[in-house]
């Protein structure tokens, strides 16, 4: 292992716990502690503990907060409630490519918190800062104060609330409270990357191996399992999340990547709307899509995409065997007339065309919802 | 880590079993126990000519793809075709049903230059 890679706070607990270690965007972390398909289910099932502290955090404050990130961002901040409302949302540049996806936490018009893709913290950072020269915003990367913990399944809510007095059935999906869980002070946030009912917190980091060990401990009725980026990433392609540097790129336009839905035209200005609002008018020239392969396979990243006709039409971005479909499902984008469901496909695996078609996303009925 | 003492190995962790001109290969412990959850085999038709040290197959698990290679020149006689509805047999015995091709030897001096359980467990814990 290089010296170089990050750790992050619950790196020893980890080690403890056998985890198989990988270099993830610069980071050393858990890719499986026993096997990626049993902890994929272990979280469909029960409950699964994961550890994001990878991701960043960014803080923006002062009088033009909220200004600014209107100017920064696609989605309309201004609707969000204060001090309880997350939103999803696309960084765009002027072209209308994304410089990342992210989930803006909005404690006031004057205090906004950014939870960012962990391999482009230093990129967002630097983006952010770039652009507020006019705005009287203070900027400030606080990745490296957070331990981020991710508690995703049908148990999570009973398991997190035995630690906790927040009444945590109160807080609505996409909602956010500050609370006490154990005796530490956080942000309590019910979102995920899994489709599953669950929670996601942000602690000081030193406090983070404590509540780790606390929930693994008190887990064990609802049968925890501690799942590694493996799981994460099949349970998010069974749900059809997009991943950046694999459906997100500064090459990918949101509409391309079916966002439209947080690109809010109705705001007055922001970066990439004029060439979003182009590409709006003139129509996208490929779509992102589900599908299945319906011969024996596994779709990758970087596979070619062909029609009937053998003419090449797209590419995989991820692909994975589904374990709850026991299928081989996948993402991509091909020419958006192909992109309708039941549209047949070939995905080319090593040389072989194997048949595939476009289905319904997300591949799995899932309500990941509060309330 | 399982290696037993009967088998001969390849640096590509391969195992390699010779009974009576024929050779039965498959993946070693360490192999699956790396890969992790094997969700796709990819197997070659019987009476395809296999050369030591090339590509005969693929075996995929959640995470990753990775080549098979031939121990032993020879001819494909069987492929193990439970594989292809239980994969996951490689993790559960990858010396005993999870054996993946039987060859028909045409060079057995090859066999020589495999390696003994000792050098592949040296091999693995280094």
């Amino acid at each position: 292992m290089s010296d170089a890679l990050k750790k992050t706070p619950l790196h020893e607990n980890h080690l403890k716990l056998n985890a198989r270690m990988v270099d993830f965007g610069g980071w050393h972390m858990p890719v499986q502690y026993i096997s990626i398909i049993e902890e994929h289910v272990a979280t469909r099932t029960h409950v699964g503990l994961f550890d994001v502290s990878h991701m960043g955090e960014i803080e923006i404050t002062g009088p033009d907060a909220l200004s600014f990130l209107q100017k920064m961002v696609t989605q309309d901040v201004s609707k969000a409630k204060d001090g309880e409302q997350i939103q999803y949302s696309l960084m765009c540049t002027l072209n209308g490519g994304v410089v990342d996806d992210i989930l803006i936490y909005k404690f006031s018009p004057t205090h906004l918190f950014l939870c960012v893709n962990a391999s482009n913290t230093d990129k967002d950072f630097e983006w952010l800062c770039q652009h507020k020269a006019k705005y009287r915003v203070d900027i400030q990367n606080r990745s490296l104060e957070y331990v981020q913990i991710a508690i995703q399944g049908p148990k999570a809510l009973s398991l997190l609330q035995e630690m906790t007095s927040v009444p945590l059935s109160d807080i609505k999906y996409y909602r956010f409270t500050r609370g006490k869980v154990s005796t530490i002070d956080m942000i309590i946030s019910r979102t995920g990357y899994t489709g599953e009912d669950g929670f996601e917190l942000y602690l000081p980091s030193e406090k983070g191996p404590q509540i780790w060990e606390e929930l693994l401990d008190r887990g064990k009725k609802y049968h925890i399992q501690p799942c590694g980026l493996g799981a994460r990433d099949t349970l998010r392609i069974e749900m059809r999340y997009p991943l950046y540097g694999h459906e997100l790129s500064s090459t990918i336009s949101p509409l391309e990547a079916d966002l439209e839905w947080v690109v809010k035209w109705n705001k007055e200005n922001f970066f990439g709307k004029e060439a979003l609002v182009q590409q709006k008018e003139k129509g996208i020239p490929r779509k992102c899509i589900g599908f299945e392969l319906l011969e024996p396979g596994i779709a990758r990243q970087g596979y070619a995409i062909t029609d009937a006709q053998n003419e090449l039409i797209g590419e995989v971005t991820s692909g994975t065997l589904s374990p709850t479909l026991k299928k081989a499902i996948g993402i991509g984008f091909v020419k958006t007339c192909y992109a309708q469901i039941g549209q047949e496909l070939a995905i080319e695996i090593r040389g072989k065309k194997v048949k595939a078609k476009v289905v319904p996303t997300p591949f799995i009925k899932k309500k990941a919802s509060g309330g | 880590m399982n290696i037993p003492d009967s088998l001969l190995y390849t640096k590509d962790h391969e195992w390699a079993l010779h009974e009576n001109g024929v050779v039965t290969v498959g993946i070693t412990d360490f192999a699956q126990n790396q890969l992790g959850d094997i969700v796709y085999v990819e197997l070659p038709a019987p009476g395809t000519p296999v050369t030591k040290g090339n590509v005969f197959g693929v075996v995929e698990s959640v995470k990753a793809v990775s080549d098979l290679y031939s121990p032993i020149s020879g001819e494909v006689i069987e492929a193990n075709e439970a594989l292809k509805n239980a994969p996951e047999t490689i993790n559960k015995g990858p010396y005993h049903q999870g054996w993946i091709i039987k060859v028909r030897v045409s060079q057995p001096n090859e066999l020589k230059e495999l390696l003994t359980h000792e050098q592949y467990k040296k091999l693995t814990s280094s």
